[in-house]
């Protein structure tokens, strides 16, 4: 009998031991690479709870990624030494039960981390009432700057209209005939918060979609023309940090850049006073 | 009536029926879904040259930011002035890229291609369903990949509102240069890529309902068959909501409609009528088709790495009915989960819940599918060839890309990661790696039987290895760039301070890039070298099972002779005794060889 090539040749077990350990090496090298801190120092507090989620899944992850390799360095390195195969079909009932026991493992690691972890955050994150005290402020994005307003001592903003937007001399577009608007405080690319207390962040776009992301704070929210999400966290380091626009915006977004200083409560009033008496 | 694999090269390679066809009849305007399928695949192969230098384009920009590469401007003068590329330049690139790979290459080669090629053999069919609406879909296709091509040359340059093209940017003309006429040609591109896509889809459906052989069950199908079956079924639902999409921001971009333009939009220093529009109406459109979409490619993918499975491992997939209810379980879930790519977006939380719990679930179906895979090996008889490296290559990838989807289906997690290279490292191991390694295994697989000649199996290896090495570890690493904080879509990282100690893993990654790119020229020097002088092949030279390789190599037209085969068993009859080997065809009669499933 005459059998066509070239399947009746064995692989030479050299070349099963090279490829079995490309994928070993895979595996454990990626545990090794990406076992270290690779997060931006955190300064705010829902933030631990979202490290709490990405170190859950990094460590549980970690350690699946790294078994299937080994499994399938395994395999390779001893199956590339056989004559005969083994079994040659295992039976109905082991390819379910097998099946059925990976299948709710994955959904146990997958669905418990966000049920267990990923949900309490998520619902700080946008179900608590800020309180009474917190910091109210204004970002509006636009090609390519964070215009931002804090409403002043009378706690409220006053009336914009996009009929007097005017890139040079109103970006906000301010109606000056409405009392609130007098003593609101507005800066650009520049936001400082004290450090502890509640922040709310009105989240606006002229334009386009911008995303307003503090790598710090574990924060990103898009920006969208015609909405205004909010935005409730609490910093918890004072420090001079960034803040990027996220979401594709036009040729500038690379460099779409602000500021984010987290100072104490006294040199916070200090700023918004000093802020108020230049603009006056 | 059967007749042995042996015999059947005999067969005469031309159908004597029509022998009036000229050669533009057979082989340029051809109903044969053969030559279709060569078609298809040869315009994506070059599409994905395309899409290959733009990606290098896009790591020299990344890795050495400010470098004047002058041997370039001359090449590029207006997109790269001095050497330095623009940033709108950059924007059309990288939105070009995404486009061409996922849409011209994969779709093409892999999808429509191999699908064009392998259903109606594997299924015992003489032709498609519909053989004039197959040549139909190709030339449109054909052509919605020259127009996508001709975007670079018109006034503003390409599209450059990202792959995604989410409005208002990609709606306002002055909102960025490539939202001039680029973004109205990207549009009508899609447009004909959509209708060209759609018919095809209709047609696997069809074909696989009506023109099985006789005694070809649907659970005597080859996964491969199934995988199509389930994407052009995912395909057919999900496309129609993108050109209703493309419809409305053709309107809104040229007709003053305002289905994605809200009230008081400010551009460039100027107000907009538009007035009650919603910019999300558009995401969840687009990512409604967008998320089944990469299932529409991952799913033929898997399904062609678990024919050769068996092949090279010489016994039986593992849990083939479980594999086959995993793929129609994805394809039903990948239906409602699309809200996971808008976590950020301003969505309402409650329904970021929804979306994370659903997504989720998805893990169960891939985690079976990957583990069955992964035990197929589990007591084989393992044969390096080239296709067999490309599978296993399928696999690791596969189990990498997918434990990267636990973080990002994670609304909490994702709330840090989203659009940061995380993402750009996820999709570019599943409907980067997953597919391409997938579409090179099917290439060395059944190359034979499309022209009739072996490729290089050293060539091939060496293909093997200067691809996954560098695919894997750049992805890989970019999941930890994502970490760090790296967003997507940026033109330089020389802006932040969070950003500059990316810096180094930046040029690593662009490094890699350049031997990824580089170890493609192998493939492509051994596709032509198999063409012209490669070893002429048996009918079934990797003495495989499924029907394709009971007709010579290349089929003839009409595949199979005077009479359609007779199936009597499922696809994966290895480790059996027979005469011709350790395996028996699917049209052998169970007299000859017992059947086992």
């Amino acid at each position: 009998m005459n059998k066509p090539e070239p399947n009746a040749r064995r692989s030479p077990a050299f070349e099963a031991a090279l490829v079995a350990l490309l994928f070993v090496t895979a595996g454990v090298g990626g545990v090794a690479y990406g076992a270290r801190s690779w997060m931006p120092e955190l300064a705010s507090r829902h933030g631990a709870g979202i490290d709490a989620m990405l170190h859950y899944l990094l460590v549980t992850v970690g350690a699946l990624f790294l078994a299937g390799h080994l499994v399938l360095g395994y395999f390779i390195w001893r199956g590339g030494g056989r004559r005969q195969i083994g079994l040659r079909m295992a039976s109905h009932k082991t390819e379910l039960v097998l099946s059925i026991a990976l299948g709710l493992g994955m959904l146990l690691i997958a669905e418990g981390g966000v049920i267990a972890i990923g949900m309490p955050v998520w619902t700080e994150y946008f179900g608590a009432t800020p309180p009474s005290d917190a910091v109210t402020i204004e970002v509006t994005a636009q090609q390519f700057a964070w215009n931002v307003r804090y409403p002043g001592p009378d706690g409220k903003f006053g009336r914009t209209d996009p009929r007097l937007m005017d890139d040079a001399l109103n970006p906000l577009g301010r109606d000056r005939s409405d009392p609130a608007g007098a003593d609101d405080v507005i800066t650009t690319n520049e936001i400082t918060v004290p450090v502890g207390r509640t922040v709310r962040v009105q989240l606006r776009s002229k334009d386009v979609i911008h995303s307003f992301f503090l790598p710090n704070f574990r924060v990103k929210q898009d920006a969208v023309p015609g909405m205004t999400p909010e935005v409730v966290f609490v910093p918890t380091r004072e420090g001079e940090f960034e803040l990027a626009c996220a979401q594709l915006c036009g040729l500038a977004h690379y460099r779409m850049r602000g500021f984010f200083n987290v100072v104490s409560p006294p040199q916070f009033d200090e700023w918004l006073r000093k802020q108020a008496a230049t603009a006056n | 009536m059967t007749t042995p694999a042996s015999q059947v090269v005999e067969t005469p390679p031309h159908d004597a029926a029509e022998p009036h066809l000229g050669f533009v009849r057979r082989y340029i305007f051809s109903t044969d879904h053969k030559i279709i399928g060569i078609q298809y695949m040869l315009t994506g192969l070059v599409m994905a040259i395309a899409g290959a230098l733009l990606a290098t384009l896009i790591r020299l920009q990344l890795g050495w930011p400010t470098h004047q590469w002058q041997w370039l401007a001359l090449l590029l003068p207006k997109g790269m002035p001095g050497g330095v590329m623009t940033p709108e330049f950059y924007l059309a690139v990288v939105t070009m890229h995404g486009t061409i790979m996922v849409f011209f290459f994969i779709s093409y080669v892999l999808v429509s291609g191999f699908g064009n090629f392998l259903v109606p053999l594997q299924i015992g069919a003489r032709d498609m369903a519909f053989p004039f609406l197959n040549m139909l879909s190709y030339w449109i296709a054909l052509l919605s990949a020259l127009v996508m091509l001709a975007s670079f040359f018109v006034e503003g340059g390409a599209a450059a509102a990202g792959w995604t093209a989410y409005p208002p940017l990609s709606a306002v003309w002055s909102a960025v240069p490539g939202s001039q006429l680029g973004q109205t040609v990207w549009l009508l591109s899609m447009a004909l890529f959509i209708v060209s896509f759609t018919m095809s889809s209709l047609n696997f459906v069809a074909t696989v309902f009506s023109l099985r052989a006789p005694g070809m069950s649907m659970w005597r199908m080859s996964l491969t068959v199934w995988s199509y079956f389930i994407s052009s079924i995912l395909g057919l639902l999900a496309f129609p909501a993108l050109t209703a999409a493309a419809v409305m921001l053709l309107l809104d971009r040229h007709l003053g409609t305002s289905f994605f333009l809200p009230s008081g939009l400010v551009v460039a220093n100027r107000l907009l009528p538009n007035q009650g529009g919603s910019p999300l109406l558009w995401q969840h459109l687009f990512w409604f088709l967008g998320h089944p979409e990469v299932y529409v490619l991952i799913l033929p993918a898997l399904g062609v790495a678990c024919d050769i499975l068996p092949t090279f491992t010489r016994k039986p997939i593992f849990g083939y009915r479980i594999q086959v209810w995993c793929l129609i379980a994805v394809g039903v879930l990948s239906m409602i989960v699309w809200g996971h790519h808008m976590f950020v977006s301003g969505m309402s939380p409650f329904s970021g819940e929804y979306f994370s719990l659903v997504t989720l679930t998805i893990t169960v179906p891939m985690t079976i599918f990957g583990v069955n895979m992964l035990a197929s090996l589990s007591g084989g008889r393992l044969l390096l060839r080239t296709p067999m490296l490309f599978a296993l290559g399928v696999i690791a990838l596969f189990g990498s890309g997918g434990f990267g989807g636990l973080f990002l289906g994670n609304a909490t997690a994702n709330m840090q990661l989203h659009d940061t290279y995380f993402v750009v490292g996820h999709f570019h191991l599943m409907i980067g790696g997953v597919t391409m390694l997938g579409t090179f295994g099917a290439i060395y697989f059944w190359f034979p039987k499309m022209f009739g000649r072996m490729m290089s199996e050293r060539l091939g290896k060496v293909h093997f290895w200067f691809t996954f090495v560098p695919f894997f570890t750049l992805f890989f690493m970019q999941h930890f760039l994502g970490l760090q904080g790296m967003l997507r879509r940026y033109y330089a990282f020389t802006s932040y301070d969070f950003l500059k100690r990316t810096q180094g893993q930046n040029v690593v990654i662009s490094l890699l890039a350049m031997v990824l790119v580089a170890g493609q020229l192998v493939f492509l020097a051994n596709f032509v070298w198999s063409l012209l002088k490669g070893r002429v092949a048996a009918a079934n030279p990797w003495q495989a099972t499924t029907l394709e390789w009971t007709v010579a190599s290349p089929p003839p037209h009409g595949n199979f002779g005077a009479a359609l085969p007779d199936v009597h068993r499922w696809s994966y009859e290895y480790g059996v005794d027979d005469v011709e080997g350790d395996f028996a065809a699917q049209s052998v009669p169970p007299e000859r060889v017992p059947v086992t499933a």
